[in-house]
């Protein structure tokens, strides 16, 4: 059984040979990996098909015709194919004009996003400050705290926004901010976004592996502490921080409740498509006094096509990008 | 370049820093004070917004808590209620509490389910994302196809996107009408198998809360992108050397798992239960989510009583982070 047996026993001998010398052992080690590998392949099957499937089905329900919802002999492919539902469901969520807005707003945030935390994770990985280990629990809260706790708090202080009282003094009421970009962008520049902490928490991880001798080497050359993070630090951060700005993006793209509370003058896609259940009685309706119920079929697919429009820009992004994203995952991980 | 100094009283973090960042003393002008300063401006960021967007939103939602609020004009009063306090009777500004618990016909109801659920979903995801990656950290053919799919999930559950369908309120109607269907014409096992060991008599509970994870499975996967990368990350830094001379000593497979990939993995057991823990206590498909929002944003516009239940709702996730955090640190040590 052991390695120079078998090189004795030789390539070019018949299994069934090898077995009887083995006394059987060959056979029943042989049965066992196939018996592993053939649950494995199931296992593994059923559950990639488990999370695909739904997207397979909005795909083909998406492309059926109202008729062939209700007849029982359709499942999967449509008998009349229309593309008249993306048609319609792009009405219901004002689609060119949301779309572009959630593309640019959710990069130009992921970027406020990244520059701010990489800034703050690098000042945590590297530097010892007085009360850092405060701060350091400051920012475990954020992960921690659910923003919920504070929306309220928020979307008050952002309707009746005010600088210590300056603004009503002069124009004489205070102003509301939230309708505009500038509060959301303000909590993505100092950390307060959707998820920073997570962003800070993975930085830092990585901004920790780091040998601290390179830096040395760029101080002892005469480098000043912005020259050595720009030119020494971040060139090798660019795969971390880029995966942290997809995260970043996509799950910006999809947030319902940063974009609900604090960007309510833009038409963002995600909120266009929470809405669309009660658009689409207006829409389907004849006049504006009729109220119909949308029948429950046409609406579940309609809500599909919805969702899945909103998925498909996102899986292409990951398609080309899926490395990045689970590469840096596997780099900063492993979490104390 | 670190030079950790043990602190006899908590304040002398805030003496040391005011000594390092105040000019006209000794340690202001050393090297440890200067780049203290240099790694706090790099902090800075974090800083501010924690104070103007996280304690001060916090205090006042504290505030906005027990006291009510007048959206339009952007005043508070407080809310009181008399309590029968240990026998005496005290007037508390715990209006909005007070109503959260007695009042409110859904909040209590909503928030016992969720937490039950959020329990068995926990423990579920944690064995599930656990089994995944021991399987995905195995050598198969199609091992980076899997990956690439199970990490899907992290982009297709976020956000708007799981709510969206069941939020509707007919879908509920139409999926308990396919249960229906299911139930009748007998085809669904897995009810056919609960019906059966139900009747055995056999641990009924049990089979119950199982049954109940089976029906999840479909959320316990898309909840489980991340925690099966930590834990893959786990995996994958454990040296195979050890396995070596496990086999070399007469380990079997069973033994060496349990013995060395199990106490190996088991650390990031305690981030991955609380990832999953706040993941599910964030997520947008939460029914005390999707109810808080109700009480803030529909008829009601009851800012006061919404920020008092997400207050609650936020001691109820602090109090499992911390049960959770108490049990798998022993459970954790007793395998040092």
């Amino acid at each position: 059984m052991s390695k120079n047996n078998t090189i004795f026993i030789g390539e070019n001998k018949s299994f069934r040979e090898r077995n009887r010398r083995s006394g059987g052992y060959l056979l029943k080690r042989r049965a066992g990996q196939v018996t592993i590998s053939i649950v494995r392949a199931l296992l593994m099957f059923g559950l990639c098909f488990m999370i695909i499937q739904p997207l397979v089905t909005r795909f083909s329900v998406s492309l059926m015709a109202a008729e062939d919802l209700y007849d029982s002999t359709i499942r999967l492919l449509p008998r009349n194919v229309t593309l008249d539902n993306y048609r319609i469901v792009a009405e219901l969520t004002s689609m060119p004009a949301s779309m572009i807005n959630t593309a640019w707003i959710s990069l130009v945030m992921s970027l406020c996003q990244v520059v701010s935390t990489t800034l703050v994770a690098y000042g945590f990985a590297r530097y010892e400050f007085p009360l850092k280990r405060f701060w350091f629990a400051c920012v475990v809260l954020l992960i921690i705290i659910p923003p919920q706790t504070i929306q309220t708090a928020l979307f008050m202080s952002f309707t009746h926004f005010d600088i210590f009282g300056i603004i009503k003094a002069t124009t004489g009421s205070d102003i509301n901010l939230r309708s505009s970009l500038i509060p959301y962008t303000l909590m993505c520049l100092t950390c307060m976004g959707l998820k920073d902490g997570l962003y800070i928490y993975m930085l830092r991880q990585y901004f920790r592996s780091v040998p601290v001798s390179l830096e040395e080497a760029a101080y002892v050359d005469g480098c000043g502490t912005i020259h050595t993070f720009v030119k020494i630090m971040l060139p090798d951060a660019v795969p971390t921080i880029a995966s942290c700005f997809l995260f970043s993006f996509v799950w910006q793209w999809t947030d319902l409740f940063y974009t609900r509370n604090f960007i309510s003058g833009y038409k963002i896609y995600s909120r266009e498509l929470s809405n669309i259940t009660s658009i689409m009685s207006k829409y389907f309706a004849r006049n504006a006094t009729e109220n119909i119920t949308v029948p429950l079929g046409r609406q579940m697919q309609l809500i599909g096509i919805g969702v899945f429009v909103c998925c498909v820009p996102l899986i292409i992004l990951y398609a080309f990008t899926q490395k990045t994203f689970v590469q840096s995952l596997t780099m900063t991980g492993s979490k104390e | 370049m670190k030079n950790k100094t043990r602190r006899n009283h908590w304040y002398e973090g805030i003496t040391e820093a005011v000594k390092m960042y105040i000019p006209g003393n000794n340690t202001y002008r050393t090297i440890q004070a200067r780049r203290a300063r240099i790694g706090t401006r790099f902090i800075l960021p974090l800083i501010i917004g924690f104070l103007v967007f996280m304690v001060r939103p916090l205090i006042i939602s504290l505030q906005m808590s027990m006291s009510q609020v007048n959206v339009g004009q952007g005043t508070m009063t407080p809310f009181n209620v008399s309590l029968d306090i240990l026998g005496t009777r005290m007037v508390l500004p715990f209006g909005n509490y007070n109503y959260a618990f007695v009042s409110d016909p859904d909040f209590t109801k909503l928030l016992v389910s969720e937490i039950g659920r959020m329990a068995i979903n926990t423990i579920a995801t944690l064995v599930m994302s656990f089994v995944i990656a021991v399987i995905l950290n195995q050598d198969f053919k199609g091992r980076t196809f899997c990956r690439v799919i199970f990490f899907l999930p992290v982009i297709l559950s976020s956000g708007v996107l799981p709510g969206i369908e069941s939020q509707n309120a007919y879908f509920n109607l139409m999926t308990s009408i396919s249960d229906a269907v299911n139930e009748s014409s007998g085809v669904n096992l897995s009810q056919a198998l609960q019906n059966l060991l139900s009747v055995s008599g056999v641990a009924r509970d049990v089979f119950d809360v199982i049954f109940q994870m089976i029906d999840a499975i479909y959320d316990i996967v898309m909840a489980s992108g991340i925690q099966i990368i930590v834990f893959l990350t786990g995996l994958q830094s454990i040296s195979p050397s050890l396995y070596e001379a496990a086999d070399v000593e007469g380990c079997s497979a069973w033994e060496s798992f349990w013995k060395i990939t199990f106490p190996m993995v088991s650390p990031l057991l305690l981030v991955n239960c609380i990832y999953t823990i706040i993941d599910f206590f964030m997520k947008n498909d939460n029914t005390v989510m999707e109810h808080i929002n109700q009480v803030m944003y529909g008829t009601q516009m009851d800012f006061g009583a919404a920020s008092a239940e997400s207050w609650i709702y936020f001691g109820v996730a602090l109090l499992f982070i911390g049960i959770s955090t108490f049990i798998i640190t022993r459970a954790v040590k007793s395998y040092e």
